[in-house]
């Protein structure tokens, strides 16, 4: 890739050789997407990077490739637009600069937070309680994560509202967000447009294995989410304070949850290392396989948490399981986690665009 | 290297589409298989890799196929390009096995889609290769990996060495190493010599030399020579090749698809002098783009220049570099280093020309000028809109005709007789079938089709 130019500027070249090609349109929705235009503002190409799933089908099934001076590797070129728009958005900026590229930086917070909870638990141990409640009250927990998650959540809500406005996404309809979850929930563009996956990991085979990964991770972490949502409805509306038995919403949800997150994390981190990171945006490498394994880690603490039950140490093991939630729900903006959201916008943005091949 | 058997079964010549369904159909009927690739990893699959479909008979809808195709029209739409100069049986068995390739391919891992966007009128009778011919190409490949076939890259096969009625072995140069490979029967699937500037320009004369070849540099037609010189019998036009205009900023080699300028309808196409030179609107360019790569090559130093004022230039596909703009015909001129002076001249002589009416870009619409003496008989619509648009043209050769003759069984032959172990598939022996013109699709079909043929003659020999 030519290094004097800037992401846009780089992704816009090589995409003006793809809409005079357009041999790859078969895999994904980005190709389809391109042929609406003939020349890419900044916001067109801020849209095809966000779309584009990094499957790698059109590396490898391209003709023009590096030795040839056409040069082309579009995951690698809409990767770094992607990663740029996530930061660019993001506010304060500079902390997605940070976050994204820096696993070190991740787990320097990880571990201040991890400092903090241990200091905590100790200052505030309650009276009362029973359980993890036992070690710091059920009131300090909502106080303390309450902001925690509502105010990144808030700052996701302003980036993905600027990213409508350039991309130019239009009135929202349910059929759009209908359709927009639906290829989300089958990873649609991981299919490789026949079904038979992607070409993260093998070279120019296809396989499932980064579909069914992030399946797990992303069903996972919605499991994990609905376990602790039924855990606040069963604290508030039904009085029934944790620890919940194993036949319980929370634990129903949460350890099958948990599991599968583990599981994903694993299995992402290690096609993660066998893929090839020159198909990729490069630079964010370590804040991505650091993201993977604070997800892993938060799954993992999770689990180990409720086994710990009644034994000395659900002190410690709720307070690294505490921060690494904690340090999660901090970086949502900064982190990984924000392409969950700007996938889903793209997805409901393409959606309200109507398909450019069937006119 | 180390791994290879003292001598093989079977050895391809040739890394391309023809050479790998030669080398998996042998490897599947048993036997050892080597594909001797000439290109380096990287660039392997020859054109094969910048291609998009194959034309395929049907009688009835067929994925990714609409309606029905059958022998007869397919065997007319090759007589009309060909006019007349084809096999006829050869033809019509390259026809009729076509059908069962598709699924034969799709058995072997490559993946249909619909028809790309801008290519509808090819939907009935072209199969489009999901991710195009490298993404075929890879998936043979693995195919082959699969089957235990032993590949190597950057093989250049140099001589094919015969002895009376058969070949005894081949003389490769594998990256920079000479090496003598020994197998028991051969099949030479290594294109054409379009590549080779230097033959061109003895077949077509110095002009050739300022062609722009849209494949592969690999296919300089080493082994075609060697056969030839060793008095295997030929076929197909040696002065002949197939052009079409391109983008005259396209690479020398390997420029592919993208490279292709669907403007010229929408244009007055000037030579270098600023003449008018054909009719630009002579018939809808997918019937047309085929000429234009011989009509700028007969014009001075093989370039022309086509012109759109802003009204126009929207109505074709995108083109790989921005055309060159100016607000004037004369910038313009002046910008593409023609003399703005007579450009003027005949832009003017063409507005002047132009007469009102209906203008229909997707159809014949009719709208010609009156009293040139190189007419456009359809879209004629004066330049007069700024800012002013133009693209270099050149001649972009396609293929070579010129190539080794073979029976319905792909074989080989002498003046006394076929080689018994030597059989050739794809661009190396399709002037056998396509002596002159082209029709879309054709060239993959021949190398399947042919190149299916090759491999089971040559396992069958050796069984
Ligand atoms: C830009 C472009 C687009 C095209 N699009 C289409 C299309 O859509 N549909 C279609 O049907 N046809 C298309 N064609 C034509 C098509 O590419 C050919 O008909 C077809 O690829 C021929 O296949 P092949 O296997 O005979 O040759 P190739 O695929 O060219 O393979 C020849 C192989 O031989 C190797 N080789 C050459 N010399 C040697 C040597 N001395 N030793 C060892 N190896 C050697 C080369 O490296 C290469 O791997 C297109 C052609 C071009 C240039
Ligand atoms: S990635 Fe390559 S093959 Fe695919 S559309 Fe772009 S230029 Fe064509
Ligand atoms: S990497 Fe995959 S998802 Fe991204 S543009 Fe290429 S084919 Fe589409």
């Amino acid at each position: 890739m030519s290094l004097d130019l800037t992401p846009g500027a780089e992704a816009r070249r090589q995409i003006e050789i793809c809409n005079a090609c357009r041999y790859c349109e078969g895999f994904c929705a980005v190709f389809p997407a391109m042929t609406r235009n003939k020349a890419f503002a900044d916001g067109d190409l801020t849209q095809l990077a966000n779309l584009c799933h990094n499957c790698r089908g059109c590396y490898y099934a391209c003709q023009y490739t590096e030795p040839h001076e056409f040069a082309l590797n579009i995951p690698a070129a809409l990767a770094e637009v992607r990663v740029e728009s996530w930061e660019r958005l993001a506010r304060p900026q500079a902390f997605a600069r940070v976050f994204q590229t820096q696993g070190v930086a991740m787990a320097g917070l990880l571990v201040v937070a991890l400092a903090w909870f241990f200091w905590a638990l100790t200052l505030w141990r309650p009276e009362t309680g029973a359980g993890f409640y036992a070690h710091l009250a059920h009131n300090t927990l909502v106080m303390i994560f309450l902001p925690a998650f509502v105010l990144p959540l808030a700052l996701v809500a302003l980036s993905v509202r600027d990213y409508w406005r350039e991309v130019g996404g239009g009135r929202v309809r349910l059929a759009h967000l209908l359709r927009a979850f639906d290829q989300a929930a089958r990873m649609k563009n991981l299919s490789g447009g026949h079904g038979e996956g992607c070409n993260f990991e093998e070279g120019d085979r296809f396989t499932h294995r980064r579909r069914i990964y992030h399946q797990l991770m992303m069903y996972g972490f919605l499991l994990c989410f609905a376990a602790t949502a039924s855990g606040t409805v069963m604290h508030y509306a039904l009085g029934w304070e944790a620890p919940y038995p194993l036949l319980s919403l929370p634990k129903l949800f949460g350890v099958p949850g948990g599991l599968m997150m583990v599981a994903g994390a694993l299995g992402l981190g290690v096609l993660k290392l066998r893929a090839d990171p020159a198909l990729g945006a490069a630079r964010v490498w370590g804040g991505e396989m650091a993201f993977i394994l604070l997800l892993g880690g938060v799954a993992l603490t999770g689990l180990a948490l409720y086994a710990a039950t009644g034994t000395g140490l659900v002190g410690p093991l709720l307070a690294t399981h505490l921060a690494t939630v904690m340090v999660l729900f901090l970086l949502m903006p900064f982190s990984k986690m924000v392409h969950g959201f700007f996938r889903l916008a793209a997805l409901v943005a393409e959606a309200g665009k109507g398909n450019p091949l069937r006119k | 290297m180390k791994d290879w058997p003292g001598l093989f079964d079977l050895a391809v010549v040739g890394g391309g589409n023809a050479a790998l369904c030669a080398a998996i159909t042998a490897a599947k009927a048993g036997a050892s298989v080597l594909i001797l690739e000439g290109a380096p990893r990287a660039y392997r699959g020859g054109n094969s890799r910048h291609t998009r479909n194959f034309r395929c008979m049907h009688q009835g809808p067929m994925f990714p196929l609409t309606g029905r195709y059958e022998e007869d029209e397919y065997l007319d739409d090759l007589m009309l390009v060909t006019k007349g100069k084809t096999d006829e049986s050869l033809a019509r068995l390259a026809i009729r096995s076509s059908e069962d390739c598709l699924p034969w391919m799709m058995d072997h891992g490559v993946r249909f889609q619909p028809s790309l966007s801008g290519t509808l009128s090819l939907s009935r009778t072209n199969a489009f290769f999901l991710g195009g011919g490298k993404a075929l190409v890879n998936a043979y490949y693995n195919t082959a990996a699969d089957l235990g076939i032993k590949i190597a890259y950057e093989a250049q096969v140099q001589h094919v060495h015969r002895e009376g009625d058969r070949i005894t072995h081949l003389e490769v140069v594998v990256a920079g190493q000479p090496l003598t490979v020994k197998a028991r029967a051969f099949v030479l699937a290594s294109g054409g010599f379009q590549a080779d500037l230097d033959w061109l320009a003895r077949a077509w004369g110095p002009a050739a030399r300022n062609f722009l070849i849209r494949g592969t540099p690999y296919n300089r037609g080493v082994v075609l020579r060697d056969m030839l010189d060793q008095g295997a019998e030929s076929v197909g036009d040696p002065t002949q090749c197939h052009a079409v205009a391109i983008d005259g900023r396209a690479p020398k080699y390997d420029g592919g698809i993208v490279t292709r300028l669907d403007c010229v309808p929408f244009s007055i196409v000037v030579n270098r002098d600023g003449d008018r030179f054909y009719d630009e609107g002579e018939d809808v360019w997918p019937k047309r783009y085929a000429i234009w790569g011989r009509l700028v090559a007969a014009q001075p130093d093989q370039v022309g220049y086509a012109l759109i004022d802003s009204k126009s230039v929207d109505l074709f596909m995108p083109s790989v570099f921005p055309a060159v703009k100016a607000d004037t015909i004369e910038g313009l001129a002046q910008e593409m280093g023609l003399d703005p002076k007579a450009v003027r001249r005949t832009v003017d002589l063409f507005n002047a020309a132009c007469r009102p009416g209906p203008f229909h870009p997707t159809e014949l619409d009719g709208l010609r000028t009156e009293g040139l003496k190189v007419p456009k008989t359809n879209w004629a619509w004066p330049l007069e809109t700024p800012p002013f648009y133009g693209y270099q043209l050149r001649p972009g050769v396609t293929f070579t005709y010129l190539g080794l003759k073979v029976d319905a069984r792909a074989q080989v032959h002498t003046p006394t007789g076929p080689i018994r172990n030597l059989w050739a598939a794809g661009e190396i022996m399709a002037g056998s079938i396509l002596g002159q013109g082209y029709l879309a699709g054709f060239g993959m079909t021949i190398g399947t089709v042919f190149g299916r043929i090759a491999g089971k003659e040559a396992a069958a020999h050796v069984a």
